[in-house]
């Protein structure tokens, strides 16, 4: 094995902010007063609130220390399953950041802000385009409030209908948010079991399917990484009930230009801008969870929408049958400005992404098979799913060989979910990464494969080398401290 | 491609050691009949291009530089330190995920511990999340964990003078659940009526904006008083954050919950978003927050150091019995407002609070001097409501053509509101720009 990128470098402290600073100090340059002062009436003012008085430096300082304690996709392989961490590209940043982006007020005439309003109608018909559906709408402000949008759609559909429907059909091996989402709109969750070969047959969405379930939803491909080949069927059985089909689209990396979702008989798609069209995380947002439908469920859209006129674009509030409002505005525009750029910058190649990324996980999937269980042994699509079955007689989990990938300078897959495998490895890859970069992560799960059995502690005690070791999860909820 | 890095070496050696021919044969568990007929339709561009291309669009918009704009509403143009954009241009902070592997995640998770530290401090309140994505989610949120407080009453009430696009996003949330929504009326001073409170049966909880929707700031303590009365949860909720460096904190006037938009703290207005939805709770309640929560802790070795936790109430772990449906949050905006109110400090956020609030008072007086009504007397912040003549819609179209944006019209929102504008004023106007309006608006 080449020499591991992961090693110990010099760590710094850092206190907390009001560990730090002292009384009158500021970071901060006050334009200068050009009024007369107007205080408050004294019943109403208050003594202004207790943050720590900081030095621009002491503030530099102490935010690049605690970057430093991050791992980032810039640092390196990021193979977190269903997340999509594929490199986030930097001229992105530069358009989000220009100023008639930053300084636009929302609530300027439409004349005003032509701009947006061009790029939210463009950033729509093509997100519409590669998901093989009629319309979209970008905002929702991320993938579960994206989810929210497809069964408030479900949910005015059938109202519209003239019978609302009390159940939803829910796979078990979906992301957590999809049963949340659902009853938020008072669906209740019924939940449908995965065949033998780890994916959703006709049948058992037969026997649940009636007329008083609103739909089914189905993340395709699924969570196990395998296209969900049965799609169609199951599409008509819920069609003949008058039911919908809403696919969750946390994995659609795997398929543009391959897949065309219309065709495969959904009704309703949710896609994250910041898994699939390369906005950044942020360390846990902000997303962007656009919502693409059919042309039969498009008067349902989130309101207000844009629209084209002449030769210039508006804002309509004229849908009568939306499901309403979800954001004071339009959504988290600064992200669709990175998602377009993505989109105008890749063109026709997104398809070469998806191929790449479904190589990739293909790839690894058959470097690492004869040393970790692996469930399914078919052709995956973006990600596949290992377990710890064949360390688990040196007292090795799961959670070890992730901890261990740490030492070793990767980030961990994302593990034990999906929930049906026990003690489940996700690795995703995505296409970012360089054959070599893989090749080195492959090795280093075998690196580690090889350690389980001859001296299982490193894996029981790592990782050593961040700045923190394995942390007491336990005490932090059973005694919690949420703020200093 | 510069963003792959396969040549057609790596691609012949990977397809081997899989066992496919080609690329396309990879996608050879897809039925047919779920392909795309047609290939991709989409332009590309080079760099060069896309530069080009956005300038274009980018320069179809005002802008807060080089208008002068008198708008709030929910959207607040104040200055951002430099220092603070640049340090969160970090890419360790912007291009990692949700931090659910602790050890490799510790900026992130003491960054947003110190945010939701600071976040209490500002609003007096016992704990904050990590985030949600806005002030109007956050209020819709915070009426549902109002009703799962109450066990289960079936109604809330929201006062007319909350943000009305916080008012839509809550009706969208209630449309499909059992619960009734209940809009309180305003009084003649441009505060909240809260004196039919009393005659709404099974009420779970009240949210109250302060500064309100006018401007107008709210009397906290005795809605608080008459809220509770009732049995009812009570709900602040805000849009302007900024004002609280001279306003008493809602969390002192006996607030359960208090939330909002923090847009204001060192997060561009970027067309309305990503912003960053605040929320905060009274201790007691702490178990039925939505969202992610940052946590204090110990590492194996009894060093200090932070997690993500509670999770128990979140989807990933309860699924459809989870306090939220929330996964993603606006993480990375939080971390930009932590920055903010580190590089205010305490000293530096009271004094800007100072600056807007005086900036605010001068352009007031000066339109009521110049013979304009100020139609709601109570005390405002950086927001105020001015009744311009009839015919003033004319005009407010000639000022736009002068890149003065004056105020945003309430007519939209409030029927009985003709002529009724919505002004504002942060630190980043100055006496002359006021001095011009006022002009302006005379002439």
């Amino acid at each position: 094995m080449k020499e591991p990128v992961g090693t110990r470098g010099l760590i710094l402290n850092e206190p907390f902010l009001w560990e730090r600073g002292g009384k009158g100090r500021t970071g901060y340059s006050l334009p200068r007063p050009d009024v007369d002062p107007a205080p408050l009436p004294e019943d109403l003012a208050g003594d202004g609130p207790d943050f720590p008085d900081l030095s621009e430096v002491e503030l530099v300082r102490h935010y690049t220390r605690l970057s430093t304690w991050n791992y980032g996709v810039d640092s390196g392989m990021y193979p977190l399953g269903s997340c999509t961490m594929k490199y986030n590209p930097k001229t992105n940043e530069r358009q989000a950041s220009l100023p008639g982006f930053t300084g636009a007020h929302p609530l300027v005439p439409s004349e005003l802000c032509q701009g947006a309003l061009e790029l939210i109608y463009e950033l729509e018909h093509s997100l519409a385009h590669v998901a093989g559906l009629d319309a979209a709408s970008v905002q929702p402000s991320a993938g579960a409030q994206g989810e929210l949008a497809g069964m408030l759609i479900f949910a005015a559909y059938h109202r519209d209908q003239g019978k609302a429907r009390s159940k939803i059909l829910i796979p078990d091996t979906a992301h957590g948010t999809n049963p949340a989402s659902a009853a938020l709109c008072g669906f209740k969750a019924v939940s449908v079991a995965t065949g033998p070969d780890g994916v959703l047959v006709p049948e058992a969405v037969e026997a649940l399917m009636d007329e008083d379930t609103a739909g089914i939803m189905v993340t395709n491909p699924n969570t196990l990484g395998l296209f969900e080949t049965n799609i169609q069927a199951i599409a008509d059985i819920v069609h003949a009930k008058d039911g919908l089909v809403y696919a969750d689209g946390a994995n659609l990396n795997a398929v543009m230009g391959v897949v065309d979702f219309g065709r495969a008989g959904v009704d309703v798609l949710h896609i994250n801008l910041h898994k699939t069209f390369s906005t950044p995380h942020g360390g846990g947002g902000p997303g962007s969870g656009p919502v693409c439908v059919v042309k039969r469920l498009e008067p349902f859209l989130p309101a207000p929408r844009v629209v084209k006129s002449g030769d210039g674009y508006a804002l309509s509030e004229d849908f009568p049958k939306s499901i309403g409002k979800l954001h004071a505005f339009y959504g988290n525009f600064g992200i669709m400005v990175r998602a377009y750029s993505y989109i105008r910058t890749m063109g026709n190649k997104l398809k070469d992404v998806s191929q790449h990324a479904v190589l990739n996980a293909n790839y690894i999937k058959e470097k690492l098979k004869d040393v970790y269980h692996l469930p399914f042994d078919v052709p995956c699509m973006h990600e596949c799913v290992f377990s710890d079955k064949h360390q688990e007689k040196y007292k090795v989990t799961t959670l070890d060989v992730a901890k261990r990938l740490i030492d070793y300078g990767f980030h961990p897959p994302t593990i034990y979910f999906p929930l049906v495998v026990h003690g489940a490895i996700m690795i995703e890859p995505t296409e970012s990464e360089s054959r070599e970069n893989i090749d080195q992560f492959i090795a280093t799960m075998r690196q580690i494969a090889k350690e389980a059995q001859e001296d299982p502690a490193l894996l029981q005690e790592a990782p050593r080398n961040p700045k923190v070791r394995r942390m007491d999860e336990t005490q932090a909820a059973r005694k919690p401290c949420l703020r200093g | 491609m510069r963003y792959l890095s396969h040549t057609p070496e790596d691609l012949s050696i990977m397809l081997e050691a899989v066992g496919v021919r080609d690329l396309d044969e990879l996608f050879s568990t897809i039925p047919d009949d779920c392909k795309r007929e047609n290939p991709l339709d989409l332009p590309e561009m080079t760099e060069w291009e896309l530069n080009d291309h956005m300038a274009a669009l980018a320069g179809r918009m005002v802008s807060g530089a080089d208008y002068k704009v008198f708008a709030g509403a929910g959207s607040y143009h104040h200055y951002i330190p430099e220092v603070t954009r640049y340090l969160l241009s970090r890419s360790e902070f912007v291009t990692a995920y949700t931090p659910y592997q602790p050890e490799i995640s510790q900026g992130t998770l003491q960054g947003i511990f110190e945010y939701q530290t600071l976040i209490c401090r500002l609003l007096g309140m016992d704990v904050a999340n990590a985030s949600l994505y806005d002030g109007a989610m956050a209020v819709a949120e915070a009426l549902l964990m109002a009703i799962r407080i109450s066990r289960r009453k079936k109604t809330v009430a929201v006062s007319s003078l909350v943000n009305p696009y916080y008012r839509k996003v809550v009706e969208t949330y209630f449309k499909p659940t059992e619960f009734h929504v209940v809009e309180l009326p305003y009084r003649e001073d441009g505060t909240t009526d809260l004196s039919g409170l009393d005659r709404i049966d099974d009420l779970a909880g009240v949210a109250i904006q302060s500064p309100n929707f006018f401007g107008c700031i709210e009397d906290l303590a005795a809605a608080g008083q008459a809220i509770h009365d009732q049995g009812a949860v009570f709900i602040t909720c805000f849009s302007e954050p900024l004002a609280y460096g001279v306003l008493k904190a809602p969390g002192a006037l006996d607030a359960d919950i208090v939330c909002g938009e923090g847009q204001s703290l060192g997060i561009p207005q970027s067309f309305g978003g990503p912003g960053v939805g605040i929320f905060a709770a009274k201790q007691q309640y702490v178990r039925n927050l939505p969202g992610r929560l940052v946590g204090q802790t110990v590492d194996a070795d009894g060093k200090r150091g932070f997690v993500l936790t509670l999770s128990t109430r979140e989807q990933h772990i309860r699924r459809e019995k989870a306090t939220s449906n929330i996964c993603s949050n606006q993480s990375l905006c939080a971390m930009a407002a932590g920055m903010y109110m580190a590089a205010l400090g305490g000293t530096g956020f009271r004094e800007l609070a100072a600056l807007n609030r005086d900036k605010a008072e001068y352009l007031k007086f000066a339109l009521q001097d110049a013979g304009l009504e100020v139609p709601f007397a109570t005390a405002t912040f950086n927001e105020f409501v001015v009744k311009f003549p009839d015919g003033f819609d004319q005009k407010w179209q000639t000022l736009l053509q002068k890149k003065i944006l004056a105020g945003i019209p309430l007519v939209c929102y409030y029927p009985e509101l003709a002529n009724h504008y919505l002004l504002c004023v942060t630190e980043t106007r100055s006496k002359d720009d006021m001095d011009a309006l006022v002009k302006e608006v005379q002439s």
